[in-house]
């Protein structure tokens, strides 16, 4: 629900703005200069880092045998649960498999949302509307419900079956941002050029479209990041995941029915929720500071020669110009 | 009229595609799902003559080619047949969804609601102040809006509810143990009104920061428009300006977003119900799947998707009556 939100918020914004023109090193050097964007890449990096490296520090985080519902202490940084396994170790090594679900699923929803959403755009006719029906559809039908109808019969949940039942119910609002980008850009002089020269279908959308679509595909991959981290979340937390892999929604899944809250275990049900919560905060940082760049009406300008413009256009706060 | 029947069609197909994959769904499923449902049935008492033949129809499992079949999961749909639910037998599927919608419409709802006019109404300001204090709000939203909803409902319970003051209660939808009417009553009211504040305190939480950054960067949008810079030239009031020409023509959009989540208010907040244990068509579904009652998990996915498709069916077709430009616009 929240990633659908999120989504209409900015998915218009992305939609809004002429793409080419400036160089991209310039672009980009331009765009770390954003703090958001730095903010967004380090936190997003660490969790990369965390899933990469964490699970070699803690090769047995479900030992059981510690204290139960211990405190957090110099031992167990984060205390323990109810069956006296380390909260920290867990939380560290649950890093890889939740990763691996966003990167997974931010995947699959990108190839799929660009195959539909370009391919039908560029060859128009009766591909584009078959395509814009499907995805259209896809966009009324709730997809929890679907989800978890599908996963109740289909009984396996392990990582690979998830993610392509995520991504395969997440692509199809990105499928209809690169259509209307791409509808924009099917009939701009250098596509017409490379048409006229006789350049086959396939390699116009593949050199020329995708490349200039680029940062909207990247700020699409990314929504498919924030929108598989909420959605694994809440499915492994209402037991649909495989409880016996270690991820963040698995973790609350278990402090939840393990009663943690009445216990009083604060730490075991703050900490898997608040790294998704960083997590996902990261990738909306990162999309935030993309939609600034590719939409230079949202900056927030600093310099002093734009200053001066908005304040003669008398909108720029008293104490501000000062 | 043509925008109408266009509308109508696309809803109408969309809805057949919906039964198709509800259809098709069973057959997902390794072994026999009807084996599966009627022996558990059968744990709770004795099953109806029939009942095996009835289900097989409803699961898509019929006799004879898939055509037939086909016919046949239509044929007990349009007699509303939905089988018999298996958790909560032998209560019928349709009664048993029948009694938990209205608690997800409700609170839901209202929910839903309250975080659009909130995440408008600091977002039209934060948009106005850009560059400003208020701005530095955007982070701290971004944060609120990444986090599950259900995990800030747990993190209500444990504080207003069990662990650090004891004033809301943390779960069900009323007071079960007082012996309250369900129904238009004083008490009734106020028990259900005291459950909810809750759950939909972490649907508010977590929705107003997606509203708040939607009409922030509209209303950013909108102050560099021509028609704002002419209304400060003639020297209204600030006041005037933000809220009669620029947040008038940001909240557009934002409408519209609005419009669609309104349309998806009955599939509900499922983990949230969960956590609650709120009386509502989420919950159901859940312990529908864990109980593996097929069955009512069928009927509640055909409920919850046929519900959602005629509310974003109007919300189109009001839509386009307010703003005409997006009759023309597909």
């Amino acid at each position: 629900m929240t990633a659908t939100n999120l989504a209409t918020a900015t998915a218009d914004a992305a939609a809004a703005p002429e793409l080419g023109g400036q160089r991209p090193g310039g672009r980009l050097r331009e765009a770390f200069r954003s703090r958001r964007l730095v903010a967004g890449t380090a936190i997003v990096g660490f969790f990369v880092l965390l899933a990469i490296a964490g699970p070699f520090f803690f090769p047995n985080a479900n030992k059981i045998g510690g204290p139960q519902y211990a405190g957090p202490s110099a031992r167990y940084w984060l205390g323990t649960t109810q069956t006296g396994q380390d909260v920290f170790a867990q939380l560290v090594v649950s890093a890889r498999a939740s990763m691996e679900i966003v990167v997974g699923v931010a995947l699959l929803a990108t190839v799929v949302s660009v195959v539909i959403g370009i391919t039908g755009a560029y060859v128009g006719g009766f591909v584009d509307e078959a395509f814009s029906l499907f995805s259209n559809f896809f966009l009324v039908i709730p997809t929890l419900p679907l989800i978890i109808v599908i996963l109740a019969y289909v009984k396996s949940s392990g990582i690979a079956s998830l993610i392509v039942i995520i991504a395969l119910t997440s692509w199809a609002a990105s499928a209809r941002v690169l259509r209307s980008q791409t509808l924009s850009v099917r009939n701009r002089e250098y596509v017409l050029a490379a048409r006229a020269s006789g350049e086959r279908a396939w390699r116009i959308i593949v050199v020329e479209i995708v490349p200039n679509e680029l940062p909207i595909i990247v700020s699409q991959f990314i929504f498919g990041g924030i929108f598989a981290i909420l959605t694994q979340t809440a499915l492994q937390f209402i037991g649909l995941g495989n409880p016996t892999l270690l991820t963040w929604g698995n973790m609350l899944n278990i402090a939840y029915s393990d009663e943690a809250l009445n216990a009083g275990a604060w730490w075991w049900i703050i900490t898997p929720g608040l790294c998704i919560a960083l997590l996902g905060m990261g990738l909306a940082l990162i999309n935030f500071s993309l939609d600034e760049i590719l939409n230079p009406r949202l900056r927030v300008y600093s310099d002093r020669r734009s200053r001066a413009r908005r304040s003669r256009a008398g909108r720029a706060p008293a104490g501000r110009a000062a | 009229m043509r925008f109408v029947a266009r509308k109508l069609g696309f809803y109408l197909a969309a809805a057949w595609v919906a039964l198709t994959i509800n259809f098709f769904l069973p057959r997902l499923m390794p072994g026999n799902p009807v084996e599966v449902v009627i022996a558990r049935m059968q744990q709770s008492g004795p099953t109806p003559p029939g009942e095996a033949a009835a289900l097989s129809k409803l699961l898509g499992l019929g006799s004879g080619n898939v055509f037939q079949r086909y016919w046949q999961y239509l044929d007990s749909l349009s007699h509303l047949r939905l089988g018999l639910s298996v958790s909560h037998f032998p209560e019928p599927v349709s009664s048993e969804i029948a009694s938990s919608i209205l608690w997800t419409l409700l609170l839901v709802g209202v929910a839903t609601i309250i975080s659009f006019v909130l995440g408008i109404a600091l977002g039209a300001v934060a948009g106005w102040k850009r560059g400003f204090r208020l701005d530095a709000l955007v982070p701290a939203t971004t944060l609120l809006t990444a986090m599950p909803y259900f995990w800030v409902g747990l993190i209500l319970v444990y504080v207003f509810a069990t662990n650090v003051v004891h004033v809301l209660p943390a779960s069900n939808g009323y007071d079960t143990a007082a012996g309250l009417t369900v129904g238009f009553n004083g008490p009734f009211i106020a028990s259900a009104v005291q459950h909810a504040t809750l759950p939909a305190l972490s649907i508010i939480v977590t929705a107003v920061g997606g509203w708040l950054l939607g009409m922030r960067n509209m209303m950013v949008s909108t102050l560099s428009e021509d028609y704002v810079v002419a209304a400060e030239a003639k020297g209204l009031r600030p006041s005037r300006i933000m809220i009669g020409y620029a947040a008038r023509n940001a909240v557009l959009p934002s409408i519209s977003g609005f419009a669609i989540s309104l349309g998806f208010v009955v599939s509900g907040a499922i983990a949230m119900e969960y956590v609650f244990n709120y009386p509502g068509i989420g919950y159901m579904l859940v312990t529908a799947v864990s109980n593996d009652d097929y069955p009512l998990m069928q009927g509640i996915f055909l409920v919850i998707t046929l519900a959602v498709l005629g509310a974003n069916l109007i919300v189109d077709l009001f839509q386009g009556y307010i703003d005409p430009r997006t009759r023309i616009a597909r």
